[in-house]
């Protein structure tokens, strides 16, 4: 037999996901719609955050969800005693989202109709990092209860976010949370990223950071104008 | 645990570039993957047997070259290789960088072929 030989082929694996997402984003952009998604582990307080974004967000604007879960349609139960429009996607035995998804998980929604969509990824700390949905802003969170070194054993999926959340304050004391600790950790992985501090279940902080959305959305906006 | 997903992938892209050539017969797929691919190697090369099962790579190998992070300093303005990606900060300096210039590599770059 002879000598193998090397063929240069340069192809990213995820190419398919990338084109899909890329193609989202544009549309997202010409609609005028801004895309948040959720990613954090299982547990920390996604769907009860995304349930008070939804139903505080709603006198001023225009929202709605697509929450991904393995099995159930129970997130999708609560997320609609918002009263906005939510779709579950189921993956099956899949961990995490993908752009392809989103599409299939839109069709029927008037886009134009929207101001805010949020995606509530599969609650993994791993796999989601490498799959872009065309969000315009990726929010990682993070629970009191969890620890604070959460950001150093999960580096990755930090990186790929653009805004970490810490929920469940309430309970800080209770879990005698080390803030500042967390706040150091999150800085070592992701240098400059904005944290917001929340409770869900009392409201503190949810407000700073609904305001933050409302910011990014009137930006983008602005930006699409010229 | 995606990684039997993305080794689906790169079987995938690695059939079609072969396909694209006229059919190669591909001994061995070369990857990189960076160390913010979110990707497990050794979960990665074990999928990746069962992913070529009833495929024409079936027997081929999957040789991974890792890329580590490399990282624009922006205080010495320079390229700089990460020693960790649980710090984000320039290795000689001390900067903290968000400015990342690789490490997100999940790409089929080479195939074996037996001519």
């Amino acid at each position: 037999m002879s000598e193998p030989r090397l063929v240069e082929v340069r192809r990213n694996v995820l190419k398919q996901n990338d084109i899909m997402a890329r193609a989202l984003r544009e549309q997202f952009r010409a609609k005028g719609v801004y895309v948040v998604s959720l990613v954090s582990s299982p547990g920390s307080g996604k769907t009860t955050f995304l349930e008070k974004t939804l139903t505080e967000l709603q006198p001023r604007y225009r929202v709605a969800a697509l929450v991904g879960d393995l099995a159930t349609e129970n997130d999708a139960v609560r997320l609609a005693r918002s009263k906005a429009p939510v779709k579950q996607i189921t993956t099956g035995t899949l961990c995490h989202l993908e752009a392809a998804m989103v599409e299939n998980a839109m069709q029927g929604w008037n886009l134009p109709e929207l101001d805010f969509l949020f995606i509530e990824n599969v609650g993994n700390l791993v796999c989601p990092s490498s799959y872009d949905l065309g969000e315009n802003l990726r929010l990682v969170l993070m629970s009191v209860t969890e620890g604070e070194d959460k950001p150093l054993k999960y580096p990755t999926i930090f990186n790929s976010a653009d805004v970490a959340v810490v929920t469940k304050n309430d309970l800080a004391s209770a879990a005698e949370f080390d803030w500042n600790a967390a706040q150091a950790n999150i800085q070592a992985v992701r240098p400059g990223m904005q944290i917001f501090r929340v409770s869900a279940k009392t409201g503190e902080g949810m407000e700073e950071c609904l305001n933050f959305f409302g910011q990014r959305l009137a930006e983008q906006r602005a930006v699409a104008r010229t | 645990m995606h990684e039997l997903s993305i080794a689906m992938g790169i079987v995938d892209a690695a059939l079609e570039e072969a396909q694209r050539r006229g059919g190669l017969q591909v001994s061995a797929v070369h990857l990189r993957l960076g160390a913010l691919s979110g990707v497990v190697k050794a979960a990665l090369v074990f999928s990746y047997e069962m992913a070529c099962q009833d495929t024409a790579l079936e027997g081929s190998r999957l040789i991974v070259e890792d890329v580590p992070v490399v990282v624009f300093c922006p205080q010495c303005h320079e390229r700089r290789a990460l020693d960790s990606i649980q710090s984000f900060a320039c290795p000689e300096c001390g900067a903290p960088t968000r400015d990342i210039l690789q490490g997100k590599e999940l790409e089929v770059f080479a195939l074996e072929v037996q001519e």
